[in-house]
């Protein structure tokens, strides 16, 4: 019986090998979403606790890292749903005693807020494909829909984020 | 709103938002993973707890019970 066939019949020992092959995975995955060592790792066990408990509705004949990867997103949007966590500035302006610096500063902090007021699903597919830059069909599989609804997704988030920012006062300059 | 929008709002997102210095996972989590498959394994589901309560309250008032109850085991 190979490792998956062995996993998917609830066998600790073969879970633990496949944890040891996919944590890293896993781990990078949510912590590009989530953007804290610390929660990411909380998480990666909080996938594979899931994944465990799971392993009778795997079929080995199945992609166990794609399964594991939208676990895994799962589990990070629902630490997107219940915080709503500014993200971390840039370090390079907060110690400088500049006022344009500081209004840039106060800037950045409000695009921040704008950004953590997003809806978790919208918030989820503008980190990755804004933010991170992973092409629409990656983020399409990870999530469970098709990349026309991650498109849609990202546009609107795009126009609510355009919105959050006007009601701000924080204008948006285009490119010429 | 098109492909400019998203340009422009993705270009002031970098700007704003840290980018994260690593996602490298630098320590192995299969120890926390054990503790996590520890716990679990002796945490009582709540619907039991709710049965074991109910069999509790049928013995304290309705005494006569009880052979049913030891018939049914």
């Amino acid at each position: 019986m190979d490792l998956l066939d062995r996993f998917a019949a609830g066998d600790l020992e073969a879970f633990e090998d496949l944890f040891r092959q996919h944590q890293k995975h896993v781990y990078s995955w949510i912590v590009r979403i989530v953007r804290d060592s610390g929660i990411a790792e909380d998480l990666t066990v909080e996938t594979f606790w899931r994944i465990y408990r799971s392993h009778a509705r795997f079929q080995p004949a199945g992609n166990f890292p794609g399964w594991a990867r939208r676990i895994a997103t799962n589990a990070a949007l629902d630490h997107l749903r219940a915080t709503r966590r500014e993200l971390e500035l840039p370090a390079d302006l907060s110690a400088s005693g500049d006022p344009d610096l500081a209004v840039r500063h106060e800037t950045r902090r409000q695009i921040s807020l704008a950004f953590s007021h997003l809806p978790p699903k919208y918030r989820l597919v503008a980190i990755l494909a804004l933010l991170e830059e992973e092409p629409y069909e990656n983020i399409a599989v990870a999530i469970g829909i098709s990349p026309a609804l991650v498109k849609i997704r990202v546009f609107r988030a795009v126009r609510m984020l355009r919105k959050n920012l006007k009601s701000m006062g924080v204008g948006i300059e285009k490119d010429k | 709103m098109n492909h400019r929008d998203e340009n422009e709002i993705r270009r002031l997102l970098k700007d704003s938002i840290a980018p994260l210095p690593d996602t490298e996972l630098h320590r192995d989590l299969w120890p926390s993973m054990l503790r996590r498959l520890d716990q679990t394994s002796l945490r009582v589901p709540w619907w039991d707890w709710v049965l074991l309560g109910a069999t509790v309250a049928v013995i304290a008032f309705f005494p006569g019970m009880i052979p049913a109850l030891l018939y049914q085991l």
